[in-house]
């Protein structure tokens, strides 16, 4: 094969590979909620104030995952 | 691949706006969106606040609401100095907010969706937070990346680390914006490209399964709602925490 066709390959595979970072996110997003659940589950008084924490750690942890994509969109389109 | 194709990127190109004119200033789309949204943020204050109300009417108390938002933000996260610097934070808060809403509309240009928009505005805050810290503190605000009760033989690590961490804030701040626009956008034009590549590929059956990404679309519009709210809270009170570390050196 034509060394530039492989490289063109190579780059669609790594913006591929860079995209699995995005399961750490979701693993993290799944924590924090899961925590937030249980713990409006023992004090649900307390979920108004809780629930700010959690939106800030919510855009926290989501912008992990969006660094991963901005990886993948820059090998993809540079 | 013959047929039409996914565009994702091109509804970020900045064109020139207002004709001949704007044209020979470089004046972009992007700074006429600015410029929306900063007379959309002043035409609101001027119309609610006109009235001045004992009870406010809808305008006002969505004026009211906007004001002890930020404002309890302010208090809660800088501590009592923060009313110094409830202008800043209001001013971003509300700029990044109605930048973020504009951008939801079809055919509008979303600002906040630029890099060079987003570092900017997160340079600001780093710099101006970095010279609150030395003007109020002195030189003593270089002991803010000496973590206090560790071994001494750790400090030679910790320091870099710190540094490192205090000079990726401005990265972070921005890109973590930027990339949540520009995903939110580039996810709707991928799923309005679904709809164009199944009428083409499949006629009148394409069509009516066109309804599966249109009604994704349309979720994903709740979503972006979200997000755009969010995106400009988290950035307020980001500048907020990063001032509060200015202020108060822990």
């Amino acid at each position: 094969m034509d060394p530039a066709q492989t490289a063109l390959l190579a780059k669609d595979i790594g913006a591929g590979l860079a995209t699995i970072g995005v399961a750490g996110a979701g693993v993290g997003i799944g924590n924090l909620f899961g925590a937030f659940v249980s713990a409006v589950g023992r004090n649900p008084a307390a979920r108004d104030t809780m629930f700010r924490d959690v939106l800030l750690g919510f855009a926290l942890t989501e912008a992990v995952a969006l660094y991963a994509l901005v990886i993948a969109l820059v090998i993809l389109f540079t | 691949m013959a047929g039409p194709s996914i565009d994702a990127l091109g509804q970020f190109r900045l064109t020139t706006g207002l004709g001949p004119l704007g044209a020979s200033v470089n004046f972009t789309n992007s700074n006429e969106a600015m410029l929306g949204a900063a007379a959309i943020i002043i035409g609101l204050f001027a119309a609610g606040l006109r009235a001045r109300a004992i009870i406010p009417g809808r305008a006002q108390a969505l004026v009211e609401i906007l004001y002890e938002f930020i404002r309890s933000m302010c208090l809660d996260t800088i501590g009592e100095e923060g009313m110094r610097y409830f202008p800043l934070v209001f001013t971003l808060f509300s700029f990044i907010l109605l930048g973020n809403l504009i951008g939801l509309f079809p055919y509008f240009f979303a600002f906040t969706s630029h890099i060079a928009v987003t570092l900017t505005l997160a340079l600001f805050v780093f710099i101006f937070s970095t010279g609150v810290g030395f003007y109020t503190h002195g030189f003593k605000f270089l002991k803010f990346f000496v973590p206090e009760g560790v071994p001494a033989w750790l400090l030679p690590l910790l320091v870099p680390i710190e540094i490192i961490s205090y000079l990726s804030r401005p990265v972070s701040l921005s890109v973590r914006l930027f990339a949540n626009m520009t995903a939110g956008h580039v996810m709707w034009e991928v799923f309005a490209g679904f709809m164009l590549l199944l009428t083409a590929g499949l006629g009148i059956f394409g069509v009516i399964a066109s309804i599966i990404p249109l009604g994704l679309n349309v979720a994903l519009v709740a979503l972006e709602l979200l997000v755009a709210g969010l995106q400009a809270y988290v950035f307020a009170i980001l500048t907020c925490l990063y001032l509060h570390d200015a202020v108060h050196m822990h």
